[in-house]
């Protein structure tokens, strides 16, 4: 079957516990993922949400797999455009992995069809929600307030 | 320092043109094999496996195993950084306009 897939990498310098904490945590991820959270209970069958700044549901699906700290599986659609959300059902995959000093986080996000417009649009959002994500934990601080700086004027 | 390191690593994978073809190929269709990235470059099967291991060691290239096959993925988040890092830092409206007039010569040029 057709299938899209992105995979993403990052190494950040900390531990997978913190890691895990940063990737499930609400106050923690509207730092990084620009005001946006995910709502879980972040085990197996519970349900999953991504709720924008301003209150609406953009996703929303159920965790699949949740092994702490080193595993979790979504089961993801988008809600908030109905042609996205045409496109069903996605799976995204983050994996932990300590490597010496730092955690690889791989994600590896696939939807069943090609091309899928819902792959493209996401895969704009992870590099800077990751790189973001790495900023935080390894200094204390972001490097991108806005998700897209270029159009705005300073 | 880790982070120094990192960058010149990074900086190196990026300074070949063959490394940025590949860049390239894998942007224009991700998940591709090592047979199917050399039918693109005119070198030796051990020379692209060459430049994707440096890719990789950079990390933007991202390599899954699917069954026997090894797929190769580009990963833009080391981009990203280079982005946040060396270039919004730097970027001005004035170089913006810059950029946009040399693009609209360099049009009518063409």
């Amino acid at each position: 079957m057709a299938r899209s897939t992105f995979v993403y990498v990052t190494y950040i310098r900390t531990t997978p516990e913190k890691l895990w904490a940063a990737l499930t945590d609400v106050e923690y991820m509207k730092k990084y993922w620009f005001g946006t959270y995910c709502e879980s209970q972040w085990t197996a069958g519970s349900s999953w949400k991504m709720v924008s700044r301003d209150g609406q549901i953009f996703d929303s699906g159920e965790i699949l797999e949740a092994d702490p700290p080193r595993r979790l599986v979504i089961r993801w659609q988008h809600q908030n455009k109905p042609e996205l959300k045409a496109e069903g059902m996605s799976q995204c995959t983050m994996e932990l992995e300590p490597i010496g000093p730092a955690v690889k986080l791989s994600i590896t996000h696939t939807i069943e069809r090609e091309p899928s417009n819902f792959i493209v649009a996401v895969s704009g959002g992870w590099p800077k929600i990751l790189s973001n994500l790495k900023s935080l934990l390894e200094t204390g601080s972001i490097v991108l307030q806005d998700p897209y700086p270029t159009g705005s004027q300073r | 320092m880790a982070e120094r390191r990192e960058t010149d690593v990074l900086f190196k994978a990026l300074a070949d043109p063959s490394r940025r073809k590949l860049l390239d190929l894998l942007h224009a269709h991700d998940g591709r094999t090592l047979n199917e990235l050399c039918e693109y470059l005119d070198m030796t099967r051990q020379g692209v496996t060459q430049h994707l291991d440096l890719l990789e060691a950079a990390n933007l290239v991202a390599t899954v195993r699917r069954g026997r096959e090894k797929l190769h993925f580009l990963n833009p988040v080391p981009l990203q950084e280079i982005y946040e890092r060396w270039i919004a830092k730097f970027e001005k409206p004035r170089l913006k306009a810059l950029s946009d007039l040399k693009h609209r010569l360099e049009k009518a040029n063409g």
